[in-house]
This record gives C-alpha cells, sequence and structure tokens, in this order.
C-alpha cells in the first residue's frame, strides 16, 4: 500500500509497544463509531443497511474531493480551502453543458452516456486548470511565507469563487435527470441499489484506480512522492518541483470536477454554496483518513457518508452538518493523525 | 519625484515630532464631537450615524480578533461564534424570550419594570451594562473551551477547528427551539425568526430607556465609550507581561517555551480575552439592531472581520480601527458606488450581493502585495518579510526560509 500513500515521515516512526488498554484509547473514537453502528444495526436492520448504502454512495463524493485535499496537503502542507469551490464550479460546468446542448433524460441512452462521458471530461478539465491556476495566482507568491499567510489567501479565493457561482446561478438549479437516479437498479437483503448508486461507483472506482497506479508507478507520480518527502532534495535530484506541485492541483482539480458531475446527478440540485460545506466534509474526511495519505482519504468520505446518512436518520437532517463538524473537531483534538496516517508533532 | 519625496519626508517627519497624547486627544476629542460635526455638515445625518455605531461594534470585534490573529498569530476563522454567543445573552437575559420565569411576573435588575400601560414586562431583564460584562465572562469561557484542548495543533488545524465551531454555533442556535440536541425542551433562540425585541439600553440609575433609533447620538456615546475602554484595555494589555508573552510565542514558539513562557497559558488567555470582546461587542450590536437572528451569524462576517484586521495591520491596534472603519464604511456606501461597473464591462448584476467576494479578494490582494497591512506594527512586516531580509545579500550568515513552508517533524 506504500506505493498508494504519500509517506510523511521518511524514517520508520519508532513504535512504543503498547498495552490494549492504550490501542482501546487511541482508537475510542472507531470503536464508539462501530458500537453505534452495530446498536443501530440490532435496532433495525433494514433501515440501516439502506442508510449505510446512501453513505456510501454520497462518500464517494467526499472521498474524491478529499483525495485533492490530502493530495495538495502531503506535498505541500497546505489546507487549500478553495477546493471546495474547485468542486462547485464542476457540478456548474456539467450542468450547463447539459442545458447548452438540451440533453434530457428522454434521449436514446448512446447519447445520455456521450453527455455523461463529455460532461466529465469537461468538468474534471475546467476543475483541474482552475485549481492550477488558483495555486499560480494565491499560493505560488506566498511559498516562503509564514503558514497563515497562504491560508488566508485560499479563504479569500475560496470566497471569490464562491461569488463567481453566486453570480453564475444566483439560485439553486436543478439538474437533468440524466440517470433515473431514483429508479431501482437491483435489491440485495431488501435494499434497493438505484441507479445513483451505482452511477456513484462507477464513476469513482476507475478514477481511484487511475490514481494510484498514477502516483505509484508512473515517473510524474514518483517525482511527486520524491517533492512530498523533501522538496529540497527532490529538487537537486533534477525534479521540478513548480511543476510537479501544480501537477498534484491538477490531479486534486480533475478528481473534484468528477465529485461534481456525480454530485449533481446524484443530488439533482446544484447551488453555489455547495462547495462549502461539501470542501468542510472532505475535510473532515481526508483528517479522518489520516491527511496526506490516500487509502486514507477514501476510506474516510466512505466513513463520514455513513455517518451523515445515519445521523440523517437518527438525529435529524438539522443536526447533521453540526454532527460532522463535531467529529472534525474531536479528530482534531484526539487524533490528529487519523486512521491511517503516521504520528505527526502533535500527535 | 525626489523633492516630492523629500517634502512627503519632512511632512512626516513633522507629524511625528507631534507627541502621542495629543494624537490620543484629538482624535478621541474628534470621536467625541463627530456627531455634532455630522450635524452641520449634512442635512440627515442618521444614515451615516447609524453607518457608524455599526462601525463600533465592527472596531471591538476586529480588536478582539487582532488578540488572536495579531498579538498571539493564531488563525481564527470562527469569529462569528463568539459575536452570536454574545448576542445571545443579551438575547436572553434582555427580552420577553423566557416568559415564564419567576411565574410570569419576570425577572428586572436595573431596568424598567412596567411598560407605559402598567404591565409588568415578563421574561429576564438584566441592565445592559450588567450583561455586556455577563457576556464577556461567558464567551471567554467559551473562548476557553475551544482552546483548551484544540491548542495543541499547528497552526493551519487549529484555524479549521475554530471554523468547524464557527459552524456549529450557529446552527445549534438555529435549531435549539426546543431544547438541545433533543435534549429538554426550552425554546432557546426563536429559530429563524429570532429574538426581537430587544430591551433598549437605560442606565443603571435611571428607568429611562434610550430612545434609538430615533435619537442616535447617546447609543454612540456609549458605543465609542466601549471602543475606548477595549482600545485602553488592548494597549495595556499588549504591554503586559502576557502580551508580550503572546508576541514571544508569535514569532517562535519554541524559543518562547525555552525562555519560560507556558505556551498553552498563554494561548488559551488569548483566546478567552479576543472571545470576550467578540462577545462584547454582540450585546452591543444585538442590542443596537434590536435583534437576535441567526442569519447575521455566517462564515462570511468572520471573514468580513478577519479582513478588517489584514487589512489594517495585524498586531497594530491603530491599523486595525482602520481597517474596521475602511471596510464597514465600505461595505456600506462602497459598493454601492460600484454598481455602475458591472454595466460597462456588460454584466447585470449587483456588487451588493457579492460583497463577500470583494472582500476575499482584498484578502487574497493584501496578503500577495502587502501582507503587514497598510498601517503595519513595525515588528510584523519584519517578521512577515523575514525570508526577503534574510536572503537579502547585506545580510548574511542566516538560515534561508525553507523551514517555514517544511517545518521540521520530530520523530
Amino acid at each position: 500500500m506504500e506505493a498508494a500513500s504519500i509517506p510523511e515521515t521518511p524514517s520508520g516512526a519508532r513504535q512504543p509497544s503498547r498495552s490494549p488498554l492504550t490501542v482501546v484509547s487511541d482508537n475510542i473514537l472507531w470503536i464508539l463509531l462501530a458500537v453505534a453502528l452495530v446498536v443501530y444495526f440490532v435496532q433495525d436492520p433494514k433501515q440501516t443497511l439502506d442508510d449505510v448504502k446512501t453513505g456510501l454512495s454520497n462518500g464517494t463524493i467526499w472521498a474524491l474531493i478529499a483525495l485533492g485535499y490530502t493530495l495538495v496537503y502531503g506535498i505541500i502542507e497546505l489546507i487549500n480551502f478553495a477546493h471546495g469551490e474547485v468542486f462547485m464550479i464542476g457540478s456548474f460546468v456539467a450542468v450547463s453543458l447539459w442545458q447548452s446542448l438540451g440533453v434530457t433524460a428522454d434521449n436514446a441512452i448512446v447519447g445520455i452516456v456521450l453527455a455523461i462521458l463529455l460532461a466529465l471530461v469537461a468538468s474534471m478539465l475546467a476543475s483541474g486548470v482552475l485549481n492550477v491556476m488558483i495555486e499560480r495566482v494565491a499560493y505560488k507568491p506566498l511559498r516562503n511565507a509564514p503558514k497563515l499567510a497562504p491560508l488566508i489567501t485560499a479563504i479569500g479565493m475560496s470566497f471569490i469563487l464562491q461569488n463567481v457561482g453566486l453570480l453564475w446561478r444566483p439560485t439553486p438549479d436543478s439538474s437533468p435527470d440524466l440517470i433515473g437516479s431514483q429508479k431501482d437498479y437491483f435489491t440485495v437483503f431488501g435494499v434497493a441499489i438505484e441507479h445513483s448508486d451505482v452511477f456513484a461507483f462507477v464513476v469513482t472506482v476507475p478514477l481511484l484506480i487511475a490514481l494510484v497506479w498514477f502516483v505509484g508507478q508512473t515517473r510524474y507520480g514518483k517525482a511527486m512522492r520524491a517533492t512530498a518527502q523533501d522538496p529540497d532534495a527532490a529538487r537537486l535530484m533534477g525534479i521540478n518541483v513548480d511543476r510537479t506541485i501544480s501537477l498534484t492541483f491538477l490531479l486534486g482539480g480533475l478528481l473534484a470536477g468528477a465529485a461534481g458531475v456525480i454530485y449533481a446527478l446524484y443530488n439533482g440540485t446544484i447551488q453555489f454554496n455547495q462547495g462549502f460545506t461539501a470542501g468542510l466534509i472532505a475535510f473532515t474526511a481526508a483528517v479522518m483518513g489520516g491527511i496526506g495519505n490516500l487509502k486514507g482519504a477514501v476510506v474516510g468520505g466512505l466513513i463520514i457518508g455513513v455517518i451523515q446518512s445515519i445521523s440523517d436518520t437518527h438525529f435529524g437532517q438539522v443536526w447533521t452538518p453540526a454532527v460532522v463538524f463535531a467529529i472534525l473537531i474531536l479528530i482534531m483534538v484526539f487524533k490528529p493523525q487519523g486512521l491511517f496516517g503516521e504520528e505527526t508533532r502533535e500527535g | 519625484m525626489s523633492t516630492a519625496a523629500a517634502t512627503w519626508r519632512s511632512s512626516t517627519a513633522s507629524l511625528r515630532r507631534v507627541p502621542d497624547w495629543a494624537w490620543a486627544v484629538f482624535f478621541v476629542a474628534l470621536a467625541i464631537l463627530y456627531p455634532y460635526i455630522l450635524d452641520q455638515l449634512m442635512t440627515a445625518p442618521d444614515d451615516l450615524l447609524d453607518a457608524s455605531i455599526q462601525t463600533l461594534g465592527y472596531i471591538i470585534m476586529a480588536l478582539g480578533l487582532n488578540i488572536v490573529v495579531g498579538f498571539a498569530g493564531l488563525l481564527d476563522l470562527g469569529y462569528v461564534a463568539f459575536y452570536a454567543i454574545g448576542a445571545f445573552v443579551i438575547g436572553w437575559l434582555g427580552s420577553q424570550q423566557f416568559p415564564n420565569v419567576n411565574g410570569g411576573k419576570g425577572i428586572h435588575i436595573l431596568t424598567p419594570v412596567e411598560s407605559a400601560f402598567g404591565r409588568a414586562f415578563p421574561g429576564i431583564h438584566i441592565n445592559y451594562f450588567i450583561v455586556i460584562f455577563i457576556a464577556a465572562i461567558f464567551t471567554a469561557f467559551w473562548g476557553a473551551i475551544l482552546g483548551a484542548p484544540t491548542l495543541r495543533l499547528r497552526g493551519d488545524y487549529l484555524a479549521i477547528v475554530t471554523l468547524a465551531f464557527g459552524e456549529i454555533v450557529p446552527r445549534v442556535f438555529e435549531n435549539a427551539t426546543s431544547g438541545i440536541f433533543g435534549i429538554g425542551s426550552t425554546d432557546f433562540s426563536n429559530g429563524r425568526q429570532g429574538i426581537t425585541p430587544i430591551d433598549k439600553i437605560n442606565f443603571p440609575w435611571t428607568d429611562k430607556a434610550f430612545n434609538y433609533p430615533l435619537e442616535l447620538k447617546p447609543v454612540y456615546y456609549v458605543g465609542l465609550g466601549m471602543v475606548l475602554f477595549v482600545i485602553f484595555f488592548n494597549r495595556r494589555l499588549r504591554d503586559s507581561r502576557l502580551g508580550r508573552a503572546w508576541i514571544a510565542v508569535r514569532e517562535d514558539e519554541v524559543a518562547a517555551a525555552a525562555m519560560g513562557v507556558n505556551l498553552v497559558r498563554t494561548k488559551l488567555w488569548a483566546y478567552a480575552i479576543g472571545a470576550a470582546l467578540g462577545g462584547f461587542s454582540g450585546v452591543f450590536l444585538a442590542t443596537y439592531n434590536n435583534t437576535v437572528n441567526v442569519d447575521q451569524f455566517e462564515f462570511g462576517f468572520s471573514v468580513f472581520i478577519l479582513a478588517m484586521v489584514i487589512i489594517g495591520g495585524m498586531g497594530n491596534i491603530w491599523g486595525v480601527i482602520l481597517g474596521a472603519i475602511a471596510l464597514s464604511i465600505f461595505n456600506r456606501y462602497g459598493l454601492k458606488q460600484l454598481n455602475g461597473v458591472p454595466d460597462t464591462v456588460g454584466l447585470d448584476f449587483d456588487v451588493t450581493s457579492i460583497n463577500f467576494g470583494i472582500f476575499g479578494f482584498f484578502l487574497l490582494a493584501m496578503m500577495v502585495l502587502r501582507p503587514e497591512g497598510f498601517l503595519p506594527s513595525s515588528r510584523r512586516r519584519l517578521e512577515l518579510h523575514e525570508v526577503e531580509f534574510d536572503e537579502s545579500p547585506d545580510h548574511l550568515g542566516t538560515e534561508t526560509g525553507d523551514a517555514q513552508l517544511y517545518e521540521v517533524r520530530h520523530e
């Protein structure tokens, strides 16, 4: 799995021998979450399975966005706060494309598939290029500034893009339901798997495989990992660090664009402020998995999705954002290295 | 060009000869006479005076955030939470939100007990001048609660935790119409309608309440008094042992700790005091606006206040005040002036609707072009340009700035 993760610290961290008690207290968050899941399952198996299914499908969106956070954080230790907005722009591009082409669910199946593929390509490219531009404008001039400086420009960038979205679509807009998202595809254990669930996985899984291959097997991926480990040494070895950083932003943007397309088809509505909440949720996912770790971002995204749908059922939808943000705070405070991350200074 | 520069330099030099206390007296006198000056200058000064009163509230918040961001160097993205908490404190202690307390007769402390028609006001009514301090203590407490577990975190993680906190607090208030998280059944917030009206300010020694929005001058002076108090407080604090510890922590945590500064306690005080000022101002703004409504407490507001601190000059009290005045007046009047701009480039939209985008642009532009702000604290400017100074050829032998970006991690 080493190939798929951007290692944070080069040398093997000292592993102090751990008693069972510390293992439990270190992982108390995960244990509590698992216990809650089991309790709910015993109470109402069908509802809980349904929640898990919804959560996993939604989780693919968070996973794709979280990968963007984690890639960028792994390489320049910056929280790319504008990443949620990149995702929002991805959704907007896709829906605008469909609207201008006049694609609806009534078109022939070939036309729909082509339209979706076209939208995927267009959204991913738009988001990727946008993300690279954000890096050029907002972060590159501040490479050597104190750490808070790029974080502040990131927030500024996020607000600029959010307001661009506001001008583009002042009110929530609905996406054409190209995949018949509510229709059942098949049923497992009494849980109806809808078209939208299948769609989310059909888009996500190949992208993840491509990403793992790219980071793990190609020269560019090697350059990324080297830059993440030690940018100076990477530069000495002839790696173009600036270009590698741009490439990382491009990859993050591509994934966010794909997430935007899934979101548009899965939820049916898009609006200018979807990126802010999605960004925070995905960031929670990235931290949960261990920021800088690709596998962690995906697992974290899926877990957050499940937590959300379970919270929707048991606390009510109005409390779900508060629940997610509370989990973010708890993880940051008690387990900042996340599920798969290595021990960091504050860990 | 050079003569102009020389003239400028000599004129600033002569300005520098004016002692500080004289400047202070001048500005305080100007602030006190301000409403009367407006009376002389314009026929209907109430709109500008109203904007100025709001600005006073923003100045207090910006000064509070400046303690956290400017002095202690911790980024707080959830400052609006403390505004919300302060506002809800006056909402609870100065309105009819809890009509059933004390058997429906209400609790009154140094406030008018009966309305003009002789009926007792139900609910809790505590004098404004007591509530501002209750709110300050209460928000400081919440600031400490937020800070205590999170201060071990690195700067960017800390920023995100504060952001999450700033998102949670308004949502809790928004949904706490029947208990919190499903516990209890008290209505704490009136949901989206918000709590309104809020008691008018009255001095403790009289039952006669202020009559704003018809008469704005008394509120202005209450706000000005609060601002002057906060400025005095901030200045004394900055030069105190604690203030010096903040600056030491901001510049180099490790060195500060080695010199015996207690990091956690120092940061915690920054959070608590910054939060207290947010609550202090929250009470003022909520009372003046006569409503406590969750719609006010959005993330954009945190960024609005942050932009004031950044644009004015992190760490410099006068810079922050200038930033607060400039941004709030710009928000109120400047944006409308820009409304013609989209037309000229062939677009059609209302500039005021994208105000937060414009503040975002300010943040971005400031951080890239002039991170120390327009009126910087000289010390902060040196820190923010550390790398350039270190790398300049006439400054030999120090390490380069790479450590800024990739921090040394302890195994």
